[in-house]
């Protein structure tokens, strides 16, 4: 057999796994989004672009971006910010590393149904140990329009910042300590050195990080969705709730593919970024 | 060399600060019913077992744990398997069109659940695989396996080349040295492919909630979304039920972490 011949025969089953599950699903969606299509009353025909019309349209769904947009923005910046600095402090542990990586990468692992469950409790007026730390004031922090979002948002940055911090720390940990001490020759220290040195060579990763980020948070579903399933009052219903609501619970199949592919669009967007980041830097090197 | 240990001292008493929520989730999990709600002392008066007795007794999360288990490890094992052979005709042998199918790859491990949820779905259940293990093997299978091929071909790029044209001067095939020189080397990398695979199919919430309907084929994830309460919330049992949760990540987390480390970083760096 020519190595070319056995190059697809190896790589047939994952390719046909992928194609069926993966590549045929993404593009029928797009098909469905052009469809009426309600199983429950049997309601199964064109709709071209009417979906799309009416989402142009819909408050809701203007709603739901906006909440994805302020979600994803604050909760990227706040976890580039806090990530950086947990390097930084990282760095410079000589004893019990694999005890302070262990702690760190303990709330990235977990699964996001624990998180938001944890949260929830955190988050309880009269259980809660926030309200208790705060001396006993009954807010309703997931229950108030106002706080539902920041809300979401903390624990969303404290279940995803050590990404950042770690990816950022393994960058850290290959700058060779010479180019410090040159610098402190030079008379830079402290925040001078962090400006000359640390910067430059950890932003193309925290870039990087910030970008696989903003992916993950246009698609975020699960923490959103058990911690306060969109509410109080649509002010943590990002698209993805939206869509999973209109698929899953008012059965709009085709409507609810419409709002899929609306994410898919964007997160797509983010990816094509984030690729032309990653060659730029290659590039570069 | 003091103020060095104070300094380690201090940053892991942070870090471990960090880690409070969970602290705090498994503090309730051994805390009385009665001292939950309003929390008034910080610490319990005493410490008891029965919302673990309640969980593992009473409630569906020991099916859901088996259901969880079985379906990672087989989602995990199938997409390592066809995984290590794609990775390595991506890595080795002249497949045409191979940039563009790295491309896709890398394309792929971005798409969202909830875009390929609902032709997932009908397709499930076109299939009649609708609450079942394998709609979920499967599809967390696919959608771990961009990453793990992509992870795979790096790796195995990284073993020299002449290690296997050492073994096919010695007159072994392709498929012999992929089985006696590559997968043994590449078995460090072939280990941080599977634990991110596994830790993909074990958080996984969206497919399992939206193709699981009974206790046949709910994992962990949905029955802690899920989990009932008859009057009040049962936060104590919630709590026992989300640290049983967190059983396999904090194993990985802490036995594998070097594995993981490496694999999450490769991955993110696309190296």
């Amino acid at each position: 057999m020519t190595d070319r011949r056995l190059g697809w025969l190896l790589l047939a089953p994952a390719l046909a796994l992928l194609g069926g599950l993966t590549i045929y699903p993404a593009v029928w969606v797009i098909w469905l989004s052009l469809q009426y299509r309600i199983p429950v009353f049997s309601i199964s025909r064109w709709a071209g672009l009417a979906h799309y019309a009416f989402l142009a349209v819909d408050t809701r769904f203007w709603n739901a971006a906006a909440v994805t947009a302020v979600f994803t923005v604050a909760s990227v910046a706040l976890e580039g910010g806090l990530g950086l600095a947990m390097a930084l402090g990282l760095r410079g542990q000589r004893h019990g590393r694999r005890a302070a990586v262990a702690l760190l990468l303990l709330a990235w692992a977990l699964p996001s149904v624990v998180t938001a469950k944890m949260f929830e409790w955190l988050y309880h007026p009269a259980g809660g140990l926030v309200n208790f730390l705060l001396g006993g004031r009954p807010v309703n922090w997931l229950g108030d329009p106002a706080l539902a979002l920041p809300a979401l948002i903390v624990a969303d940055v404290w279940r995803t910042t050590p990404f950042v911090a770690l990816l950022c720390y393994a960058r850290l940990l290959t700058i060779p300590g010479e180019l410090y001490e040159a610098a402190e020759v030079d008379g830079a220290a402290g925040v001078q050195a962090f400006a000359r040195i640390t910067w430059p060579l950890v932003r193309p990763i925290l870039l990087v990080a910030l970008l696989f980020r903003t992916l993950d948070a246009l698609r975020a579903f699960d923490l959103m969705f058990v911690l306060t399933g969109g509410g109080p009052a649509g002010t943590t219903e990002t698209l993805t709730v939206y869509a999973y609501r209109a698929l899953f619970q008012t059965l709009q199949v085709g409507f609810g593919s419409a709002i899929g592919v609306v994410v898919f669009a964007l997160v797509m967007v983010v990816a094509v970024a984030y690729l032309r980041m990653i060659h730029r830097q290659e590039a570069s090197v | 060399m003091r103020s060095g240990r104070l300094r380690d001292g201090l940053v892991l008493a942070a870090l471990a600060l960090y880690a409070l929520p969970f602290f705090w989730q498994a503090l309730t999990s051994v805390r009385p019913d009665a001292e939950l709600l309003p929390l008034s002392h910080l610490l319990p008066s005493r410490l008891t077992a029965v919302h673990y007795e309640v969980v593992l007794r009473q409630s569906l999360m020991p099916r859901a744990l088996l259901n969880s288990l079985g379906i990672a490890l087989s989602s995990t094992l199938l997409a390592v398997a066809l995984g290590a052979l794609a990775g390595y005709a991506l890595a080795r042998l002249p497949v045409p069109g191979r940039g563009m199918i790295l491309l896709g790859m890398i394309a792929a491990t971005a798409f969202p659940q909830i875009a390929t949820v609902s032709p997932l779905y009908l397709l499930m259940r076109a299939l009649g695989l609708r609450d079942t293990w394998l709609a979920l093997i499967l599809a967390n299978a696919s959608f771990a396996l961009p990453l793990v091929i992509w992870l795979l071909a790096g790796f195995i790029r990284e073993i020299p080349r002449a290690l296997e044209e050492a073994a096919s001067v010695d007159g072994a095939g392709r498929l012999a040295s992929l089985r006696f020189v590559v997968l043994p080397l590449v078995a460090p990398g072939m280990a941080s492919a599977a634990l991110l695979a596994f830790l993909f199919s074990w958080n996984e919430f969206l497919f399992a909630y939206s193709f699981t309907a009974t206790e046949a084929s709910r994992t962990v994830p949905v029955a802690l979304a899920l989990f009932p309460g008859v009057f009040e919330v049962p936060w104590g049992d919630i709590a026992a039920a989300s640290l049983l949760a967190s059983l396999p990540p904090i194993l990985i987390v802490v036995a594998f972490q070097r594995y993981l480390v490496r694999g999450l970083l490769a991955g993110a760096l696309r190296e």
